[in-house]
């Protein structure tokens, strides 16, 4: 793929020097140095604003081919397919005007290239022309609009309920925490300044008057049972951070001060994530990759890397220091009954203070 | 109106012995000063193109020393190896430098400068002395800005968007310190810099038109500037009351942006606000940001491209009419860059509403673009290639924003790689094109030369095909997920295979820096030894054309031009020629366009 990648852009690089020296060649032979066009450079410059066109055109096949797998990775969450409709639609439709629209703009560059003795139409309106290219989009725009609010309420929408998990998500620079909120379905109160309690063992500043917050579990691995929905309370101990979790078509900021919210159901679990042919190529890919690492790193006398296994990720999506590029926690979602066994292994918050 | 023609008129008769300095440095003059914008802003952008050269060898090669980053980064890269806080610091200062020094005060700050006095058809400016101490506040927030480049700690490294709490707290990033308090200090003095440019635009343009020169004879140079002119007076001030509030939450221990903070074991007193308030704030500037930086280029576009096609622009109307709906719609949008902030929901309905609506109006400029290319007789210098250019990175960027505006669809792809796609092309990479083209257009009328054609047409080439290059594949690695701003894609395996597109991006981006060489080259050289310029090399209809190549204070020696028609009489049919300027009188018979 690498050699492919420099060969093109070589191909590429070499197309343009040519063209490059060929336009020097052109200038040469007259010598005038000024910016006013005449037929040759009309013609030539026309004739590449069509070349260009193609050139549009095969970047964007080259890209689909080349990168296509990487669009997007495979949803894991129930509103994960809306999602993935709305945004199939809108492309659709963007692609339908790019490749429309481009091609008028540089054929017509092309087409209408300046010549001697030619007369360009005068021609300054058209109310009905222009009627139908702001109705058109009117129309279009409409309909997406409508559709994304429709998906919108329905994906915001976060009614509190028994059936519920709730989990809290706790940021700082620079990693991630979990709260969960035990039996009693409530997650006690906290706030930063009990951080210092229990000589720092008070991992999210649980209020320990509250006794709600007994019962809460603080964890450092987010684990989620399938097909139950999950209501995420959002805290940030220092700065913004934002908590993305792409395979889930999850986000939202974590904001000091403040609780913010998200919930989705997940419908997949990790193990099955792991058989889904288009993560079993990407993790071959990678581990191609690491390999490769690996024979270097054994070659100058350093450990091999581990094979890459598939884990759902949460990353930090909002610039929140050095190392804001390393701030993720794993996302292990499996069966219920996988789940409360995990569950029951942890400490609760009274368990860890005492 | 006459009588302020007339006024200004005796003003300029009589006049006093210039010096050295009030020629060339302390200069009233909006020619001068034009230039003096554009000087100053091409260096801020040679800085911040550099930046970001920098910042794509470290994404490419995340794990690879460069001797580069040692020589220019210093103690910042020991033995090569870019620190995560300077990463950090080059993205945030690219950021700044060219959304503010490059594309709002190099763009507007030139081409307003230069344009609206010698288009309307005014001795000057409506206040000399206020423009000179436009430019002047300019040059000195940019060498505050270059000199926060210099500070121990390193300069601001919180993004260009300097959300607090992390701008705010020394704590949070060693970026946080000094060269947080001299970048607040120097966007202050920017935007003060800025207002008292725009008020002196839009009182010109009001005010001193020639005779003749209605609104609706305005060149769409002239109204882009006007419309973005009003935009920064209604929306900079924001951004300065969230400057000043920042600056009070950093120094003085107000709580205006912070709340409940535990950092580096301790406890904050901070209680009580909210981080949220200050993006409501910043943004309010910061999306009609995008239209100041990018109604100019259009206008500038509009003028160029009109010229060239020896056409009229196609749709007038429309597009005034279109400038001003974007003009409003850009201050009711800027929610959308806040849909999962923790707002709420409802909120982000409303956002999404506005937002889209924008699509409505940029749909209509590209469309009468496109026509008036339409049976053209094209004369494809390199302003006119990089006008059609700017129309096409702004058919490609604008349709992603449909994506990024739908609130829906933004939750999976906010912040991330296909974000920056976005932006760069929609209002990065049009407004550089429309800057261009406005140089290579204009480079006759502020210098009494030519620049180089064949130079001009190697950067158009080798800029459009690389700026697709970069942007384009940038959409799928952030459709894969990638956050921006991440200092490398390879701490942990799940990205690794993005490492091959981050390299072709990056080669692209290599190869357009260097095509900018050419530009650098063919600008200065061509300042002292292009060719010299007809009066309207272009054959152009509007009225700075009509004031002889060599400069002089007042514009025009004797009466100002009385216009007569629109700008934009090109190969109109009963003509000799295939253009009419503005003060031509209408020929016998002869109707004026309804437009």
């Amino acid at each position: 793929m690498n050699l492919f990648l420099i060969l093109s852009v070589l191909v590429l690089i070499a197309i343009s020097l040519w063209q490059i020296t060929k336009i020097f060649e052109l200038s040469q032979a007259k010598k005038i140095n000024t910016q006013v066009a005449d037929d040759e450079d009309n013609n030539l410059n026309g004739k590449l604003m069509f070349v260009f066109l193609i050139f549009i055109y095969g970047i964007t096949i080259f890209s689909f081919w080349a990168y296509g797998d990487v669009l997007l990775p495979d949803a894991a969450s129930e509103h994960g397919s809306d999602y993935d409709n709305l945004m199939w639609i809108s492309f659709a439709i963007i692609f339908f005007v790019q490749t429309i629209t481009q091609a008028l703009l540089h054929y017509f560059s092309y087409k209408y290239r300046g010549a001697k003795g030619k007369k360009a139409l005068f021609y300054a309106d058209n109310d009905k022309l222009e009627m139908l290219w702001t109705i058109i989009p009117v129309i279009t725009l409409a309909g997406l609009i409508l559709y994304g609010l429709y998906t919108w309420t329905d994906i915001m929408t976060v009614e509190e309920n028994d059936e519920a998990l709730v989990v809290e998500l706790y940021a700082q620079q620079f990693n991630w925490k979990a709260r969960y909120a035990g039996e009693d379905g409530v997650l006690g109160d906290a706030n930063v300044r009990f951080l210092q309690d229990f000589d720092g063992k008070n991992l999210v500043g649980i209020d320990a008057t509250d006794p709600n917050g007994f019962d809460d579990v603080v964890v450092q691995e987010l684990h989620l049972p399938v097909g139950r929905e999950v209501i995420f309370k959002m805290r940030s101990q220092d700065v913004l951070h934002s908590a993305y979790m792409p395979h889930f078509r999850a986000q939202m900021n974590c904001v000091p001060g403040m609780i913010t919210e998200f919930a989705f159901t997940p419908n997949i679990t990790s193990e099955e994530m792991r058989q889904d042919p288009e993560v079993v190529a990407k993790v071959k890919k990678i581990n191609k990759i690491r390999a490769e690492k690996s024979k270097e790193l054994v070659a100058s006398g350093d450990v091999a890397l581990d094979p890459y296994e598939f884990d759902f990720l949460l990353l930090c999506n909002k610039i929140c220091g050095a190392s804001h590029y390393n701030m993720q926690m794993k996302i292990i979602v499996e069966t219920e009954k996988e789940f409360e066994n995990w569950m029951s292994s942890q400490q609760t918050f009274a368990e860890v203070i005492q | 109106m006459s009588t302020a023609a007339a006024h200004t008129e005796e003003d300029h008769g009589h006049h006093h012995k210039e010096t050295f300095v009030t020629k060339y440095i302390f200069s009233q003059d909006h020619k001068m000063i034009s230039k003096q914008y554009l000087i100053t802003g091409l260096f801020m952008g040679i800085i911040g193109i550099a930046m970001s050269l920098l910042f794509r060898l470290q994404l490419a090669w995340p794990e690879q020393p460069f001797g580069i980053f040692e020589v220019l980064l210093g103690k910042w890269a020991p033995d090569g190896v870019m620190d995560p806080n300077v990463y950090l610091a080059l993205v945030t200062i690219h950021g700044t430098i060219m959304v503010f020094f490059v594309l709002t005060a190099g763009l507007s700050g030139t081409f307003s400068n230069l344009l609206i006095p010698l288009q309307i058809g005014a001795r000057d400016m409506a206040s000399g002395l206020l423009n000179m101490i436009s430019f002047w506040l300019f040059f000195l927030s940019s060498v505050i800005m270059v000199l926060s480049l210099f500070v121990e700690a390193g300069p601001a490294a919180a993004g260009w968007t300097i959300y607090p709490p992390l701008s705010a707290l020394p704590q949070a990033q060693p970026g946080s310190g000094t060269g947080m308090t001299l970048w607040l200090v120097s966007m202050a003095i920017f935007i003060a810099s800025s207002l008292l440019g725009s008020l002196n635009y839009i009182v010109t343009v009001i005010n001193l038109r020639t005779k003749g020169m209605s609104m609706t004879r305005l060149p769409l140079t002239i109204w882009a500037f006007f419309v973005t002119a009003i935009i920064g007076v209604v929306s900079f001030p924001v951004l300065l009351s969230a400057a000043l509030l920042l600056i009070m939450d950093r120094s003085f221990g107000t709580s205006f942006f912070l709340s409940d903070i535990f950092i580096q074991g301790e406890v904050l007193h901070y209680q009580g606000g909210s981080p949220v308030l200050y993006e409501h704030l910043f943004w309010f500037l910061g999306h009609p940001e995008v239209y100041i930086v990018l109604l100019p280029a259009l206008g500038i576009t509009s003028e160029i491209i009109a010229t060239n096609a020896r056409k009229p622009i196609f749709g007038y109307r429309a597009m005034v009419a279109s400038i001003l709906a974007i003009a409003f719609l850009s201050t009711i949008v800027w929610g959308h860059h806040m849909f999962i902030s923790g707002m709420n929901p409802f909120l982000g309905s409303v956002f999404t509403f506005t937002t889209l609506l924008i699509a409505i109006p940029s749909a209509v400029k590209a469309f009468n673009y496109i026509t008036t290319l339409w049976k053209g007789n094209l004369q494809l210098n390199p302003a006119m290639l990089f006008s059609i250019g700017l129309v096409s990175t702004f058919i490609t960027g604008g349709l992603t924003g449909i994506i990024l505006g739908d609130s829906t669809l933004d939750i999976n792809v906010h912040d991330t790689y296909f974000v920056v796609a976005h932006f760069h092309l929609v209002m990065g990479i049009s407004a550089l094109y429309g800057l261009f083209a406005g140089v290579y257009h204009w480079f006759p009328k502020m210098f009494g030369r030519m620049m180089n054609k064949n130079l001009g047409y190697v950067h158009f080439w080798v800029t459009a095909v690389c700026a697709y290059g970069v942007f384009f594949p940038m959409h799928f690695i952030g459709m894969a997920g990638l956050p921006r701003r991440y200092y490398t894609n390879t701490a942990f395996p799940y990205f690794d295979d993005l490492a091959d597109i981050n390299v072709l991006i990056t080669v692209f981006a290599l190869v357009a820096g260097a095509a900018q060489l050419v530009f650098l080259y063919n600008f200065i050289h061509s300042m002292f030894y292009g060719k010299e310029t007809v009066q309207n090399p272009w054959r152009s209809n509007t009225l700075e054309w009509t004031a002889p190549v060599e400069h002089m204070h007042g514009n025009w020696p004797g009466e100002i031009p009385h216009v007569h028609r629109w700008a934009y009489d090109y190969s109109k049919p009963g003509q000799d020629d295939d253009f009419v300027p503005q003060h031509i009188p209408l020929k016998k018979g002869e109707e004026e366009l309804q437009h």
